[in-house]
């Protein structure tokens, strides 16, 4: 064993020490999302009690909630109020399980966190900057309750940060055609994984929901010569 | 037993008149009007009868003989409810009125004769009353033995000579001579005339014991009535408990929390006033009236049922809703508390256990509703329309949404977008600058064509390189309204951040209708 492993696995145990101490649970529950997003989460989905920062990508985000809204949990999402319920519908989002608080101006802080109480999962847009005692008594609400918090902005302490690196339409041409499907490269950097971890979706699709990347069968060579 | 009755004819109409506000008795007499029901004209103005329109006629009939009718649809439940204040001001004059249907209205006479020194003086005082407070001049009254001798009675007066009396143990001579029909039930009147018995006096004549045998109870019944002998006393009503409440303010309060407070005791008592009837209140009716006269009105709906903090949250919202529109302009002098729709409170109490999760949603965004106002908490749904905004429809928590966005929704839509939706739709359509390579402004002319293809974008200040484009899509909107038309062109734009835009072009002016994020 080399060194460098050896300081990495030392690394690791001392975080899961800290985590101990900071009395988060190692088995917390975990909220399902769509299959191609949950490969990429540490955990295979959305730990309860932990808070999430997303890339500034409404579909994204959406995608993010379809899952646990069909699951039947209550989604709240704060502070966006130019959300398309229309798209949220098409990648699978429960309308009916969605509440929408769009402007809640200088007291975003405070309905996050009276939110935050009930709904399992809110979404929120920070309206300002966040005090670390700020941050510190929604993450304990969070952790008490069980609530998962996806944040679009700036947030300290966040279990992972879902990060888009590249995207890519395609459908339109030079004045012709209309958008069919965006190839999306997201990344997930998170405390418990030492790499981030990397995946190519196309989000949305020509329905406006969620696919995998069809992987293009390799072309057998053919032997020459 | 002596019994008044209390008849307004053309009840219909005048609950119609009543409902829309009209002013001026004479004005509205002399429109040609007629209710209608199954085709039939049940009521109709003077105006109308004096073309010739009557009750009972087929809805051509009466058209054909006075064209410039209006035709109205019967209304029952408002014919009732224009009835029921007017019964509240009878019953103020005299106790005990038994609402027979409406626009008639029975009650005992021996009480408002002795009180009024006489059944002629105490049935002209009353229409005197009416005719005065309730702007209701055409009333008329009688009083005999029984309240159907009286109804009777009551039919055969005249607008000169609106009451008549018919003296004690008189109704069989006075009822002798009506024909049959007026007992109202046609088999029986049908069977009588083919037996040769056409009038009620020939149908009392006949044996009691074998109208018994032949018609039965009911048959007893109605010749009993024919012989002037009704044996059912007025059965008054009970009045309705009064459960609204009022809040005058002296002066008029201008800042909506002073309204708010002066209300607490208002609205505890308002709940209590339900609760003590075992009733809780699931629709609220807020009316306010401002120092200048104007009035706001609306009701306000509850998904479980009002409690008191709630009830002065509906107030504080619409205040601020008022000041937000400028209905309101002025402080308010007076709150009044309604309750539209009620229900039996035993639907309504909480389970001691598992109440469930949903509950404690509620509660958390009510609470966040009070902080932030009625429309800070929404629910969204997907409606029908060309342009994005028109297709969010965001329902206010606890509100019941519109049940016409499904069918709305349904409808085919043409020159909709094709799926994929935008993620981000704005609320307000950004204003941007599309440029083309020298630098002018992009336009669309008459036919769909376009100055120069689009090479440059510029929103909030930032401009982005124009890699594909496509468009432009004309949505050509409701031109048989001139208000309401609509003409602009919509292009789908991927800028050089593989960014994707939905921009519209109306009239010369460019803006960013949604993102595609």
């Amino acid at each position: 064993m080399s060194a460098g492993a050896a300081t990495a696995q030392e690394i690791s145990l001392l975080r899961a020490q800290l985590e101990r101490v900071q009395g988060r649970r190692l088995g917390a529950a975990v909220l399902p999302t769509l299959p191609s997003l949950a490969s990429l989460l540490p955990g295979g989905g959305l730990r309860a009690g932990a808070a999430y920062t997303v890339a500034p990508s409404a579909s994204l985000l959406l995608a993010l909630l379809a899952r646990p809204s069909q699951e039947g949990s209550w989604c709240g999402v704060v502070g966006m109020p130019e959300l398309g319920a229309e798209a949220a519908e098409q990648l699978g989002v429960d309308l009916s399980r969605v509440v929408l608080i769009p402007d809640p101006g200088a007291r975003w802080l405070a309905v996050t966190a009276t939110v935050a109480d009930v709904l399992p999962v809110v979404a929120v847009r920070p309206g300002g900057r966040v005090t670390p005692g700020d941050v510190a008594r929604l993450s304990a609400r969070l952790r008490d309750r069980g609530g998962v918090l996806l944040v679009q902005g700036v947030w300290p302490q966040a279990e992972a940060s879902i990060a888009v690196d590249a995207s890519e339409w395609t459908g339109v041409g030079d004045g012709h055609g209309f958008l069919q499907r965006r190839v999306l490269t997201v990344s997930v950097t998170s405390r418990r994984q030492a790499v981030p971890r990397r995946a190519r979706l196309v989000l949305p699709d020509e329905t406006g929901g969620l696919s995998a990347v069809p992987t293009a069968a390799p072309v057998p060579m053919r032997a020459v010569g | 037993m002596r019994s008044l009755v209390l008849w307004f004819p053309d009840w219909p109409v005048t609950a119609l008149h009543r409902q829309r506000g009209a002013e001026g008795v004479e004005e509205m007499d002399a429109a040609p009007l007629a209710i209608v029901h199954a085709n039939t004209v049940v009521a109709c103005s003077a105006g109308a009868r004096a073309e010739g329109v009557r009750r009972g006629q087929r809805r051509r009939d009466a058209q054909g003989r006075c064209p410039r009718l209006e035709v109205v649809p019967a209304d029952d439940d408002r014919d009732a409810r224009e009835f029921s204040p007017v019964v509240s001001r009878i019953e103020q004059l005299a106790p005990g009125v038994q609402i027979i249907r409406p626009g008639l209205c029975a009650l005992r006479a021996q009480g408002p004769a002795r009180f009024y020194g006489g059944e002629m003086e105490a049935a002209c005082e009353i229409l005197d009353v009416l005719a005065e407070s309730e702007e209701l001049p055409g009333a008329r009254a009688a009083v005999a033995d029984g309240p159907f001798t009286a109804e009777q009675a009551a039919r055969t007066t005249t607008a000169d000579k609106p009451v008549r009396i018919v003296p004690e143990r008189a109704a069989a001579a006075f009822l002798a001579p009506l024909p049959v029909t007026t007992l109202q039930d046609d088999g029986l009147a049908h069977l009588l005339s083919r037996l040769g018995v056409h009038t009620l006096g020939a149908f009392a004549a006949l044996d009691a014991d074998l109208v018994r045998d032949r018609f039965g109870p009911a048959g007893q019944r109605l010749h009993e009535l024919a012989g002037g002998a009704d044996s059912r006393p007025v059965q008054p009503r009970t009045p309705p408990p009064e459960l609204d409440r009022e809040v005058a303010f002296e002066p008029a309060v201008e800042a909506a929390e002073q309204v708010a407070f002066g209300m607490r005791i208002a609205a505890d008592e308002f709940i209590a006033g339900l609760g003590a009837t075992d009733l809780v209140c699931t629709e609220l009716r807020v009316e306010l009236t401002g120092d200048r006269g104007e009035r706001s009105d609306r009701v306000w709906l509850h998904p479980r049922s009002f409690d008191a903090a709630s009830v002065i949250d509906r107030v504080r919202w619409q205040l601020a809703e008022d000041a937000q529109n400028r209905v309101l302009r002025s402080g308010v002098t007076l709150v009044r508390l309604h309750p539209e729709a009620v229900d039996a409170a035993s639907a309504h109490r909480p389970a001691i256990f598992g109440s469930g999760p949903d509950e404690r949603v509620h509660h958390a965004l009510s609470r966040v509703q009070a902080m932030l106002g009625h429309r800070g908490v929404l629910t969204p749904a997907v409606g029908g329309g060309r342009w994005l905004t028109e297709r969010q429809v965001l329902v206010p928590w606890g509100d019941r949404g519109d049940r016409a966005v499904a069918t709305e929704r349904a409808r085919p839509w043409p020159g909709s977008l094709p799926p994929p939706a935008p993620a981000t739709v704005f609320p307000q359509p950004q204003p941007v600058d599309v440029v083309s390579q020298t630098g002018l402004v992009v336009e669309v002319d008459d036919r769909g064509e376009l100055s120069a293809p689009p090479a440059r974008l510029t929103e909030a200040g930032r401009w982005r390189e124009i890699v594909s484009w496509a468009g432009p899509w004309t949505v050509d909107e409701r031109g048989w309204d001139a208000a309401r038309a609509r003409r602009a062109h919509r292009f789908q734009v991927v800028d050089a951040e593989q960014n994707a835009w939905l921009l519209v072009c109306e009239g010369g002016r460019w803006a960013a209708e949604a993102r595609y994020d």
